[in-house]
């Protein structure tokens, strides 16, 4: 009984995304003409099997420039993350400036990359990565901060130093924060990967979306976005069950 | 069998078996009467500056060796200041605190602690929980990889006394309350630390589970007899658990009875209704009711 409700439910994300191409297949097709701005979802679909080999490789560099600026965001967005909330001192003197940070459009920061690595690649990874970052460091800190006082007592009492305590209550108790911050993350990863290649280079899915627009192929640039949005619902699931994976403790009477 | 039987039987077997591992600490002169647990003419001060307030006030209090002392009181009185000042966790502002002859200056080593709110880690199974003090006591820490059938053994072993076998490999979110304390109590005393400390352990537990874990706490302290310190809010427990009984007042914390417990052992729950029990229960309530007034 339990089994058949959840596989039912399994099929819902697929009936409304159906659901919202039948509605923007029938606007399209109501706009006539106009549909050259709105193209119907099988003029998009022509358009990804037409060119294919075209948004094929752009998509693996954008998947590329995503993944890397992300891996580098966990690295970073641990250790930053550990260090404040592990460090009240390191908290104080660090965390305004992350804030600072998160605030400045990134959009504003990607010619100053440009001045500083070139165009292509690594402009990518780092917009990507300086997206991705915030995230991760603030739930691997909230989540740090959560240890409750009496299981410290505990565990020093046994003679624990702060390294046990970190390795033993910490971290495990900031894994749920940290793969929760990773679903984040990813999402932010693509927008940044994207956003750098709209402005400066010449490839990614941002590029061929930027060109296709200069060329007025309409249903090119509408294929460029769903190609985001497939790859970030997949990397989005991937991160989910990574999640479920390590912190099933997290979620309980399932 | 009985719980104490089952238990003794255990741990005979358990004594053959490890007799060169137990950490239990030998007192330099056994001979002496050199209480376990010396607080001398204690102070301590909350807060800071202009709003400062005394929570305990020239406290002096003795644990001999292998006692169990409750310690009661009306809420606030800094009951659990008073825990984790034997336990080094804080330091005094006046006075000192000394165990085993020696003067703390940092959390003391090996204390077993338990307190109201179970805290089992909920990423581990309860034997793993259970386990924990081994991966940070000294010498076990250093000797658990090579020796972890050995130890594993030992926590299922205590796990079963407390009627947790079948629990195990189950985690802290799977247990009843009343599970979880006990799972709890027997982390606190499975390195067989030479103090015990009890926070209210069995507050939040309904009257039955707590009576039980009484009993179980009492078969525990017969066979390891630890030195103990309970706090707790119930006159009943403090009496029918302890030897020996400290009233403290209202904040700022003072010793304003201390009533020795002289029933005999193992008690049962039907000597928690006889006259002598409810006697020295009365005396304590009265006491309290006095110093509230």
């Amino acid at each position: 009984m339990k089994k058949s409700k959840t596989r039912s439910h399994a099929f819902v994300p697929w009936i409304t995304t159906l659901a919202l191409l039948v509605v923007w297949q029938i606007v399209a097709m109501a706009l006539g003409s106009a549909s050259l701005m709105l193209p119907p979802p099988t003029a998009i679909a022509h358009s990804i099997t037409e060119h294919y080999d075209v948004i094929w490789p752009n998509a693996l560099q954008t998947l590329y420039t995503t993944g890397v600026g992300f891996a580098f965001a966990v690295v970073m967005g641990m250790l930053f993350g550990l260090a404040i909330g592990a460090s009240p001192l390191i908290y104080r003197g660090i965390y305004p400036l992350l804030i600072a940070f998160n605030a400045v459009p990134k959009v504003a920061l990607v010619p100053i990359f440009v001045l500083w690595f070139g165009i292509g690649t690594v402009p990518a990874v780092v917009t990507a990565f300086s997206l991705a970052v915030f995230p991760i460091i603030v739930n691997v800190a909230t989540g740090l901060s959560t240890i409750d006082a009496e299981m410290e007592d505990v565990m020093r009492s046994l003679g624990a130093n702060r390294w046990d305590i970190l390795t033993k209550v910490g971290i495990p108790r900031m894994t749920p924060y940290l793969f929760a911050s990773l679903k984040i993350a990813i999402t932010l990863a693509f927008v940044g990967s994207v956003l750098s290649e709209t402005i400066a280079s010449n490839e990614g899915i941002g590029f061929l979306m930027q060109a296709a627009s200069s060329r007025f192929d309409v249903p090119l640039v509408f294929a460029g976005v769903i190609v985001i949005a497939a790859m970030a619902v997949i990397a989005y699931q991937l991160c989910e069950l990574i999640e479920r994976r390590f912190t099933h403790w997290a979620k309980r009477g399932k | 069998m009985s719980m104490s039987e089952r238990f003794a039987d255990s741990f005979a077997f358990e004594n053959q078996g490890s007799s060169g591992a137990t950490a239990r600490p030998e007192p330099g002169q056994p001979q002496t009467n050199q209480p376990y647990v010396d607080l001398r003419n204690v102070s301590l001060v909350y807060g800071a500056d202009d709003e400062q307030m005394l929570a305990i006030d020239r406290l002096d209090l003795q644990v001999r060796k292998g006692e169990f002392v409750a310690v009661v009181g009306p809420s606030g009185c800094g009951k659990s200041t008073l825990m984790k000042l034997v336990t080094g966790l804080l330091q005094p502002d006046g006075g000192a605190v000394f165990i085993q002859g020696e003067k703390t200056t940092g959390p003391v080593r090996s204390v077993g602690m338990a307190f109201q709110n179970s805290t089992l880690l909920p990423w581990r199974t309860t034997l793993s929980n259970v386990m924990l003090p081994f991966e940070l006591v000294r010498p076990h820490r250093q000797r658990l990889r090579k020796h972890y059938d050995e130890y594993r053994e030992r926590a299922i072993r205590l796990l079963e006394i407390v009627g947790l076998k079948e629990f195990a490999n189950k985690y802290p979110w799977e247990l009843s309350g009343g599970m979880q304390q006990r799972a709890n109590v027997c982390r606190a005393l499975i390195h067989e630390p030479p103090l015990l400390m009890l926070d209210e352990p069995f507050g939040a537990l309904d009257a039955f589970t707590r009576e039980e874990l009484w009993l179980m706490t009492q078969d525990l302290w017969l066979k390891q007899r630890f030195s103990a310190i309970l706090v707790t809010h119930d006159l009943r427990e403090a009496v029918f658990l302890a030897d020996r009984v400290v009233v403290l007042s209202k904040r700022p914390g003072r010793i304003i009875l201390e009533r020795t417990v002289d029933l005999p052992r193992p008690r049962t729950l039907q000597s928690t209704y006889e006259h002598g029990f409810s006697e020295i229960v009365t005396e304590i309530r009265e006491k309290i009711l006095e110093a509230r007034a």
